[in-house]
Protein backbone atom coordinates (compact mmCIF):
# COMPACT_ATOMS: atom_id res chain seq x y z
CA UNK A 1 0.00 0.00 0.00
CA UNK A 2 2.60 2.57 -1.35
CA UNK A 3 0.13 4.10 -3.67
CA UNK A 4 -1.14 6.88 -1.17
CA UNK A 5 1.70 8.05 0.84
CA UNK A 6 3.31 8.13 -2.72
CA UNK A 7 0.53 10.03 -4.10
CA UNK A 8 0.97 12.25 -0.76
CA UNK A 9 4.34 13.29 -1.22
CA UNK A 10 3.54 14.21 -5.32
CA UNK A 11 1.03 16.36 -3.94
CA UNK A 12 3.77 18.27 -2.01
CA UNK A 13 5.80 18.49 -4.88
CA UNK A 14 2.67 19.79 -7.01
CA UNK A 15 1.66 22.58 -4.35
CA UNK A 16 4.78 23.74 -3.73
CA UNK A 17 5.65 24.17 -7.44
CA UNK A 18 2.56 26.10 -7.33
CA UNK A 19 2.25 27.91 -4.35
CA UNK A 20 6.12 29.38 -5.15
CA UNK A 21 4.85 30.80 -8.05
CA UNK A 22 1.01 31.03 -7.97
CA UNK A 23 1.07 31.08 -12.05
CA UNK A 24 -2.12 29.13 -12.36
CA UNK A 25 -3.82 30.10 -9.32
CA UNK A 26 -3.52 34.21 -10.64
CA UNK A 27 -3.88 33.55 -14.44
CA UNK A 28 -7.18 31.47 -14.20
CA UNK A 29 -8.11 33.84 -11.64
CA UNK A 30 -7.90 36.70 -13.98
CA UNK A 31 -8.92 34.75 -16.74
CA UNK A 32 -12.81 33.71 -14.98
CA UNK A 33 -13.15 37.42 -14.04
CA UNK A 34 -12.29 38.29 -17.72
CA UNK A 35 -15.47 36.38 -18.77
CA UNK A 36 -17.45 37.24 -16.14
CA UNK A 37 -17.19 41.16 -17.18
CA UNK A 38 -17.32 39.90 -20.99
CA UNK A 39 -21.06 37.98 -20.30
CA UNK A 40 -22.31 40.90 -18.12
CA UNK A 41 -22.66 42.80 -22.03
CA UNK A 42 -24.33 39.69 -23.32
CA UNK A 43 -27.64 39.92 -21.33
CA UNK A 44 -29.13 42.20 -19.07
CA UNK A 45 -27.99 41.32 -15.25
CA UNK A 46 -31.21 42.00 -13.36
CA UNK A 47 -31.51 39.85 -10.53
CA UNK A 48 -34.53 37.83 -12.40
CA UNK A 49 -32.11 37.56 -15.28
CA UNK A 50 -29.23 36.68 -13.36
CA UNK A 51 -31.00 33.47 -11.86
CA UNK A 52 -32.02 32.35 -15.09
CA UNK A 53 -28.28 32.96 -17.01
CA UNK A 54 -25.89 32.79 -14.13
CA UNK A 55 -25.36 29.09 -13.05
CA UNK A 56 -24.39 28.36 -17.03
CA UNK A 57 -21.99 31.45 -17.67
CA UNK A 58 -20.17 30.63 -13.95
CA UNK A 59 -19.58 26.60 -14.79
CA UNK A 60 -19.13 27.82 -18.45
CA UNK A 61 -16.57 30.21 -17.31
CA UNK A 62 -14.87 27.69 -14.68
CA UNK A 63 -15.06 25.03 -17.90
CA UNK A 64 -13.35 27.11 -20.14
CA UNK A 65 -10.44 28.22 -17.07
CA UNK A 66 -9.73 24.77 -16.57
CA UNK A 67 -9.24 23.69 -20.26
CA UNK A 68 -6.29 26.49 -19.56
CA UNK A 69 -5.11 25.61 -15.96
CA UNK A 70 -4.86 22.29 -16.72
CA UNK A 71 -2.34 22.53 -19.82
CA UNK A 72 0.73 22.66 -18.37
CA UNK A 73 -0.24 19.61 -15.80
CA UNK A 74 1.98 17.57 -17.85
CA UNK A 75 3.57 19.70 -20.39
CA UNK A 76 5.72 21.10 -17.47
CA UNK A 77 6.90 18.16 -16.95
CA UNK A 78 8.28 17.23 -20.19
CA UNK A 79 9.61 20.68 -20.75
CA UNK A 80 12.10 20.18 -17.32
CA UNK A 81 11.89 16.44 -18.46
CA UNK A 82 11.20 15.07 -15.23
CA UNK A 83 8.47 12.75 -16.24
CA UNK A 84 10.92 9.76 -16.46
CA UNK A 85 11.85 10.54 -13.16
CA UNK A 86 8.46 10.62 -11.63
CA UNK A 87 7.42 7.23 -13.07
CA UNK A 88 10.68 5.75 -11.78
CA UNK A 89 10.45 7.63 -8.14
CA UNK A 90 6.78 5.45 -7.51
CA UNK A 91 5.85 1.83 -8.10
CA UNK A 92 2.52 2.77 -9.21
CA UNK A 93 1.86 5.37 -11.88
CA UNK A 94 -1.81 6.00 -10.74
CA UNK A 95 -0.32 7.34 -7.57
CA UNK A 96 1.27 10.54 -10.33
CA UNK A 97 -2.56 10.91 -11.58
CA UNK A 98 -3.50 10.94 -7.91
CA UNK A 99 -1.36 13.42 -6.90
CA UNK A 100 -2.03 15.90 -10.11
CA UNK A 101 -5.36 15.65 -10.03
CA UNK A 102 -6.06 16.52 -6.54
CA UNK A 103 -3.83 18.99 -6.79
CA UNK A 104 -6.22 20.78 -10.13
CA UNK A 105 -8.95 19.57 -7.82
CA UNK A 106 -7.72 22.07 -5.00
CA UNK A 107 -6.69 24.53 -7.55
CA UNK A 108 -9.75 24.67 -9.14
CA UNK A 109 -11.75 24.78 -5.98
CA UNK A 110 -9.76 27.89 -4.92
CA UNK A 111 -9.85 29.71 -7.88
CA UNK A 112 -14.06 29.08 -7.90
CA UNK A 113 -14.45 29.95 -4.08
CA UNK A 114 -12.66 33.26 -4.23
CA UNK A 115 -14.73 34.21 -7.35
CA UNK A 116 -17.83 32.92 -5.53
CA UNK A 117 -18.25 36.20 -3.48
CA UNK A 118 -17.59 38.52 -6.45
CA UNK A 119 -19.59 36.77 -8.69
CA UNK A 120 -22.33 37.18 -6.12
CA UNK A 121 -22.13 40.94 -5.63
CA UNK A 122 -21.95 41.19 -9.43
CA UNK A 123 -24.83 39.28 -10.17
CA UNK A 124 -26.46 39.72 -7.98
CA UNK A 125 -27.34 36.15 -6.61
CA UNK A 126 -27.50 35.00 -2.82
CA UNK A 127 -24.99 32.58 -2.29
CA UNK A 128 -24.72 32.62 1.83
CA UNK A 129 -27.93 30.70 2.86
CA UNK A 130 -26.57 27.71 -0.09
CA UNK A 131 -22.64 28.20 0.46
CA UNK A 132 -22.28 24.28 1.96
CA UNK A 133 -24.24 23.04 -0.92
CA UNK A 134 -22.43 25.16 -3.51
CA UNK A 135 -18.77 24.15 -2.40
CA UNK A 136 -20.06 20.56 -2.61
CA UNK A 137 -21.18 21.15 -6.05
CA UNK A 138 -18.28 22.76 -6.80
CA UNK A 139 -16.08 20.22 -5.30
CA UNK A 140 -17.78 17.06 -7.30
CA UNK A 141 -17.78 19.06 -10.22
CA UNK A 142 -13.67 20.63 -10.00
CA UNK A 143 -13.11 16.67 -9.16
CA UNK A 144 -14.49 15.43 -12.24
CA UNK A 145 -12.72 17.70 -14.43
CA UNK A 146 -9.53 17.64 -12.75
CA UNK A 147 -9.92 13.18 -13.36
CA UNK A 148 -10.74 13.61 -16.70
CA UNK A 149 -8.65 16.69 -17.39
CA UNK A 150 -6.07 15.46 -15.87
CA UNK A 151 -5.72 12.39 -18.06
CA UNK A 152 -6.58 14.49 -21.31
CA UNK A 153 -3.32 16.66 -20.33
CA UNK A 154 -1.25 13.62 -20.72
CA UNK A 155 -2.65 12.26 -24.02
CA UNK A 156 -2.25 16.32 -25.29
CA UNK A 157 0.83 16.68 -24.02
CA UNK A 158 2.20 14.07 -26.91
CA UNK A 159 0.87 15.42 -29.65
CA UNK A 160 1.48 18.58 -32.07
CA UNK A 161 -1.02 21.88 -31.00
CA UNK A 162 -1.31 20.37 -27.92
CA UNK A 163 -2.33 23.81 -26.39
CA UNK A 164 -5.79 23.78 -28.78
CA UNK A 165 -5.90 20.01 -28.94
CA UNK A 166 -6.68 19.95 -25.06
CA UNK A 167 -10.17 21.85 -25.13
CA UNK A 168 -11.05 20.18 -27.76
CA UNK A 169 -10.51 16.80 -26.17
CA UNK A 170 -11.65 17.84 -22.64
CA UNK A 171 -14.92 20.07 -23.12
CA UNK A 172 -17.40 17.36 -25.61
CA UNK A 173 -16.61 15.10 -22.41
CA UNK A 174 -17.33 17.09 -19.77
CA UNK A 175 -20.64 18.02 -21.11
CA UNK A 176 -22.36 15.80 -18.43
CA UNK A 177 -20.57 17.87 -15.92
CA UNK A 178 -21.81 21.02 -17.37
CA UNK A 179 -25.17 20.08 -17.43
CA UNK A 180 -25.76 18.64 -14.34
CA UNK A 181 -23.69 21.31 -12.40
CA UNK A 182 -25.33 24.16 -14.04
CA UNK A 183 -29.02 22.06 -12.80
CA UNK A 184 -27.82 22.07 -9.60
CA UNK A 185 -26.67 25.66 -9.15
CA UNK A 186 -29.75 26.67 -10.79
CA UNK A 187 -31.41 25.07 -8.17
CA UNK A 188 -29.65 26.87 -5.77
CA UNK A 189 -30.00 29.70 -7.38
CA UNK A 190 -34.13 29.47 -7.26
CA UNK A 191 -36.23 32.04 -4.92
CA UNK A 192 -36.90 29.29 -2.93
CA UNK A 193 -33.94 27.78 -3.25
CA UNK A 194 -33.81 23.65 -2.84
CA UNK A 195 -31.17 20.86 -3.37
CA UNK A 196 -31.40 18.84 -6.44
CA UNK A 197 -30.23 15.55 -5.36
CA UNK A 198 -29.80 13.86 -8.95
CA UNK A 199 -27.83 16.38 -9.86
CA UNK A 200 -25.40 15.78 -7.01
CA UNK A 201 -25.57 11.93 -7.53
CA UNK A 202 -24.85 12.07 -11.25
CA UNK A 203 -21.74 14.30 -11.06
CA UNK A 204 -20.71 11.63 -7.83
CA UNK A 205 -21.47 8.72 -10.42
CA UNK A 206 -18.86 11.06 -12.99
CA UNK A 207 -16.75 11.11 -10.80
CA UNK A 208 -16.33 7.86 -9.92
CA UNK A 209 -16.67 6.08 -13.30
CA UNK A 210 -14.17 8.45 -14.77
CA UNK A 211 -11.53 7.34 -11.83
CA UNK A 212 -11.97 3.84 -12.13
CA UNK A 213 -11.43 4.43 -15.75
CA UNK A 214 -8.24 6.11 -14.92
CA UNK A 215 -6.84 4.07 -12.26
CA UNK A 216 -7.27 0.80 -14.91
CA UNK A 217 -6.04 2.97 -17.92
CA UNK A 218 -3.55 5.78 -16.50
CA UNK A 219 -0.18 3.37 -16.48
CA UNK A 220 -0.58 3.14 -20.53
CA UNK A 221 -1.05 7.09 -20.72
CA UNK A 222 2.72 7.06 -19.19
CA UNK A 223 4.11 5.37 -21.46
CA UNK A 224 7.47 5.89 -23.48
CA UNK B 1 -11.68 -8.28 -56.34
CA UNK B 2 -14.95 -10.38 -57.99
CA UNK B 3 -15.49 -11.46 -54.44
CA UNK B 4 -15.49 -7.80 -53.07
CA UNK B 5 -17.33 -6.34 -55.72
CA UNK B 6 -20.02 -9.38 -55.50
CA UNK B 7 -20.64 -8.06 -51.16
CA UNK B 8 -20.77 -4.68 -52.68
CA UNK B 9 -23.50 -5.62 -54.37
CA UNK B 10 -25.59 -7.41 -52.60
CA UNK B 11 -25.09 -4.52 -49.83
CA UNK B 12 -26.23 -2.15 -51.98
CA UNK B 13 -29.04 -4.44 -52.97
CA UNK B 14 -30.34 -4.47 -49.56
CA UNK B 15 -29.67 -0.81 -49.15
CA UNK B 16 -31.99 -0.12 -52.02
CA UNK B 17 -34.60 -2.60 -50.80
CA UNK B 18 -34.85 -1.44 -47.36
CA UNK B 19 -35.88 1.90 -48.47
CA UNK B 20 -38.19 0.65 -51.09
CA UNK B 21 -39.92 -1.23 -48.07
CA UNK B 22 -39.80 1.93 -45.99
CA UNK B 23 -41.42 3.96 -48.98
CA UNK B 24 -43.99 1.47 -50.32
CA UNK B 25 -44.27 -1.85 -48.29
CA UNK B 26 -44.82 0.19 -44.25
CA UNK B 27 -48.32 1.70 -43.85
CA UNK B 28 -48.55 5.38 -43.66
CA UNK B 29 -48.13 6.99 -40.33
CA UNK B 30 -51.92 8.54 -39.33
CA UNK B 31 -50.30 11.48 -37.92
CA UNK B 32 -47.19 11.83 -39.44
CA UNK B 33 -47.76 10.97 -42.70
CA UNK B 34 -45.29 10.86 -45.44
CA UNK B 35 -42.60 12.08 -43.27
CA UNK B 36 -42.65 9.81 -40.69
CA UNK B 37 -41.29 6.97 -43.35
CA UNK B 38 -37.61 9.07 -42.54
CA UNK B 39 -37.51 7.35 -39.41
CA UNK B 40 -36.55 4.09 -41.17
CA UNK B 41 -33.25 5.31 -42.10
CA UNK B 42 -32.78 7.83 -39.24
CA UNK B 43 -32.94 5.23 -36.49
CA UNK B 44 -31.74 2.37 -38.22
CA UNK B 45 -28.34 4.72 -38.94
CA UNK B 46 -28.27 5.76 -35.59
CA UNK B 47 -28.02 1.99 -34.42
CA UNK B 48 -25.38 0.82 -37.25
CA UNK B 49 -23.29 4.36 -35.95
CA UNK B 50 -23.80 2.93 -32.40
CA UNK B 51 -22.64 -0.63 -33.52
CA UNK B 52 -20.00 1.09 -35.30
CA UNK B 53 -18.90 2.84 -32.29
CA UNK B 54 -18.84 -0.42 -30.07
CA UNK B 55 -16.63 -1.96 -32.67
CA UNK B 56 -14.02 0.94 -32.13
CA UNK B 57 -14.88 0.71 -28.22
CA UNK B 58 -13.94 -3.28 -28.63
CA UNK B 59 -10.83 -2.73 -31.04
CA UNK B 60 -9.07 0.31 -28.75
CA UNK B 61 -9.53 -1.85 -25.53
CA UNK B 62 -7.55 -4.82 -27.63
CA UNK B 63 -5.38 -2.59 -29.01
CA UNK B 64 -4.37 -1.62 -25.54
CA UNK B 65 -4.23 -5.07 -24.05
CA UNK B 66 -2.90 -6.64 -27.45
CA UNK B 67 -0.63 -4.05 -28.80
CA UNK B 68 -1.39 -5.29 -31.95
CA UNK B 69 -1.48 -2.86 -35.81
CA UNK B 70 -4.77 -4.43 -36.73
CA UNK B 71 -6.92 -3.47 -33.71
CA UNK B 72 -5.72 0.40 -34.51
CA UNK B 73 -6.47 -0.03 -38.39
CA UNK B 74 -10.03 -1.52 -36.75
CA UNK B 75 -10.31 1.50 -34.28
CA UNK B 76 -10.01 3.74 -36.80
CA UNK B 77 -11.97 2.66 -39.56
CA UNK B 78 -15.00 1.96 -37.54
CA UNK B 79 -15.03 5.19 -35.84
CA UNK B 80 -14.65 6.61 -39.07
CA UNK B 81 -17.93 4.80 -40.63
CA UNK B 82 -19.44 5.24 -37.28
CA UNK B 83 -19.50 9.25 -37.65
CA UNK B 84 -20.88 8.87 -41.10
CA UNK B 85 -23.58 7.25 -39.72
CA UNK B 86 -23.99 9.37 -37.26
CA UNK B 87 -23.97 12.18 -39.87
CA UNK B 88 -26.57 10.95 -41.04
CA UNK B 89 -28.49 10.69 -38.15
CA UNK B 90 -27.93 14.66 -37.89
CA UNK B 91 -28.74 15.39 -41.21
CA UNK B 92 -32.05 13.55 -40.94
CA UNK B 93 -33.79 14.37 -37.89
CA UNK B 94 -34.02 18.39 -39.11
CA UNK B 95 -35.08 17.09 -41.81
CA UNK B 96 -38.17 15.54 -40.19
CA UNK B 97 -38.14 17.82 -37.40
CA UNK B 98 -39.15 20.49 -39.38
CA UNK B 99 -42.49 19.39 -40.28
CA UNK B 100 -42.86 17.80 -37.30
CA UNK B 101 -42.12 20.12 -34.78
CA UNK B 102 -41.66 23.16 -37.09
CA UNK B 103 -38.03 23.93 -36.25
CA UNK B 104 -34.74 22.25 -37.60
CA UNK B 105 -33.23 21.68 -34.32
CA UNK B 106 -33.98 22.02 -30.65
CA UNK B 107 -31.46 21.79 -27.72
CA UNK B 108 -33.30 18.82 -26.68
CA UNK B 109 -31.23 16.20 -24.62
CA UNK B 110 -30.76 13.69 -27.40
CA UNK B 111 -30.08 15.91 -30.14
CA UNK B 112 -27.40 17.30 -28.04
CA UNK B 113 -26.13 14.43 -26.66
CA UNK B 114 -25.98 12.77 -30.01
CA UNK B 115 -24.43 15.99 -31.32
CA UNK B 116 -21.91 15.11 -28.16
CA UNK B 117 -21.43 12.19 -28.99
CA UNK B 118 -20.62 13.46 -32.90
CA UNK B 119 -18.01 15.83 -31.51
CA UNK B 120 -16.32 13.45 -29.66
CA UNK B 121 -15.42 11.47 -32.04
CA UNK B 122 -14.37 13.72 -34.33
CA UNK B 123 -12.21 15.07 -31.61
CA UNK B 124 -11.01 11.31 -31.75
CA UNK B 125 -9.84 11.54 -35.70
CA UNK B 126 -8.40 14.83 -35.33
CA UNK B 127 -6.11 13.66 -32.08
CA UNK B 128 -4.92 10.88 -34.28
CA UNK B 129 -4.20 13.62 -37.21
CA UNK B 130 -1.63 15.48 -34.50
CA UNK B 131 0.19 12.32 -33.45
CA UNK B 132 2.79 11.33 -35.76
CA UNK B 133 4.45 8.66 -34.31
CA UNK B 134 2.72 5.38 -35.37
CA UNK B 135 2.73 3.94 -31.96
CA UNK B 136 2.45 6.53 -29.84
CA UNK B 137 -0.54 7.90 -32.55
CA UNK B 138 -2.60 3.95 -31.36
CA UNK B 139 -1.74 4.04 -28.12
CA UNK B 140 -2.80 7.44 -27.24
CA UNK B 141 -6.12 7.48 -29.36
CA UNK B 142 -7.04 4.40 -28.33
CA UNK B 143 -7.18 5.41 -24.85
CA UNK B 144 -9.04 8.76 -25.66
CA UNK B 145 -11.68 6.04 -27.29
CA UNK B 146 -12.09 4.40 -24.40
CA UNK B 147 -12.37 7.47 -22.37
CA UNK B 148 -14.55 8.89 -25.04
CA UNK B 149 -16.68 5.91 -25.05
CA UNK B 150 -17.55 5.40 -21.37
CA UNK B 151 -18.38 9.10 -21.19
CA UNK B 152 -21.20 8.42 -24.32
CA UNK B 153 -23.98 6.52 -21.88
CA UNK B 154 -23.26 9.25 -19.13
CA UNK B 155 -24.17 11.83 -21.95
CA UNK B 156 -27.25 9.88 -22.99
CA UNK B 157 -28.07 9.25 -19.26
CA UNK B 158 -28.79 13.05 -19.06
CA UNK B 159 -31.98 11.93 -21.71
CA UNK B 160 -34.20 10.86 -19.38
CA UNK B 161 -33.20 13.01 -16.37
CA UNK B 162 -33.34 16.77 -17.72
CA UNK B 163 -36.16 17.95 -20.25
CA UNK B 164 -36.36 16.14 -23.53
CA UNK B 165 -38.51 17.21 -26.94
CA UNK B 166 -37.10 13.82 -28.52
CA UNK B 167 -39.96 11.26 -29.36
CA UNK B 168 -40.06 8.71 -26.44
CA UNK B 169 -37.88 5.84 -27.41
CA UNK B 170 -40.50 3.69 -29.31
CA UNK B 171 -38.45 0.58 -29.20
CA UNK B 172 -37.88 -0.90 -26.16
CA UNK B 173 -39.10 2.36 -24.72
CA UNK B 174 -41.22 0.24 -21.73
CA UNK B 175 -44.99 0.07 -21.52
CA UNK B 176 -47.18 2.03 -24.32
CA UNK B 177 -44.85 1.96 -26.90
CA UNK B 178 -44.16 -0.24 -30.00
CA UNK B 179 -44.54 -0.67 -33.82
CA UNK B 180 -47.11 -1.80 -35.88
CA UNK B 181 -45.80 -4.94 -37.15
CA UNK B 182 -45.47 -4.47 -40.65
CA UNK B 183 -43.30 -1.01 -39.52
CA UNK B 184 -41.48 -3.28 -37.68
CA UNK B 185 -40.46 -5.58 -39.89
CA UNK B 186 -39.71 -2.94 -42.39
CA UNK B 187 -37.84 -1.44 -39.49
CA UNK B 188 -35.52 -4.33 -38.83
CA UNK B 189 -34.95 -4.64 -42.40
CA UNK B 190 -33.67 -1.23 -42.16
CA UNK B 191 -31.90 -2.27 -39.63
CA UNK B 192 -30.33 -4.97 -41.05
CA UNK B 193 -29.33 -3.54 -44.37
CA UNK B 194 -27.56 -0.74 -42.96
CA UNK B 195 -25.77 -3.12 -40.84
CA UNK B 196 -24.84 -4.62 -43.49
CA UNK B 197 -23.69 -1.65 -45.43
CA UNK B 198 -21.76 -0.38 -42.01
CA UNK B 199 -19.68 -3.73 -42.12
CA UNK B 200 -18.88 -3.49 -45.28
CA UNK B 201 -17.65 -0.10 -45.12
CA UNK B 202 -15.65 -0.94 -42.56
CA UNK B 203 -13.80 -3.88 -43.55
CA UNK B 204 -13.14 -1.82 -46.82
CA UNK B 205 -11.89 1.50 -44.88
CA UNK B 206 -9.76 -1.07 -42.83
CA UNK B 207 -8.14 -2.44 -46.33
CA UNK B 208 -7.18 1.04 -46.82
CA UNK B 209 -5.86 1.64 -43.70
CA UNK B 210 -4.08 -1.70 -43.82
CA UNK B 211 -2.61 -0.38 -47.19
CA UNK B 212 -1.93 2.84 -45.81
CA UNK B 213 0.42 1.51 -43.16
CA UNK B 214 2.22 -1.17 -45.40
CA UNK B 215 3.09 2.06 -47.51
CA UNK B 216 4.35 4.29 -44.73
CA UNK B 217 6.31 0.89 -43.76
CA UNK B 218 7.56 0.19 -47.56
CA UNK B 219 8.72 4.22 -47.84
CA UNK B 220 10.35 4.06 -44.48
CA UNK B 221 12.49 1.37 -45.41
CA UNK B 222 13.23 2.86 -48.90
CA UNK B 223 14.64 6.41 -47.04
CA UNK B 224 16.74 4.48 -44.73
CA UNK B 225 18.51 2.97 -47.31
Amino acid sequence: MSLLPNAAVLLGKELRTEFRSRELLTTTLIFILIVIVLFSFTFDPTSDESRRFAPGLLWLAFLFASSLMLQPCFLREQHNDTLSALRLSVRDPFAIFLAKLAANTLFLLLTELLLLPLFAIMYNVPVLSVLHWLVLVFFLASLGISIAGTALSAISAQARMRELLLPLLMLPLLTPILVASTEVTKALFDRTPYVQWKGIGFLAVFDVVFLTALWLFGEYLLEE
Amino acid sequence: MWKRTMIGAVVLFLVGAAAYASFYIAPEERTMRVIQRIFYFHAASAWAGMTAFSVCFLANLLYVWRREEKWDSLGVSSAEVGLAFITVVLITGPIWAKPAWGIYWTWDARLTSTFVLWLLYVSYLLLRSLIEEPDRRALLSALFGIFAFIDVPIVFGAIRWWRTQHPAPVIMGGPGSGLEPTMRKVFFFSVLALHALMVFLIVERYRLEKLRTDLELVRREAEAI
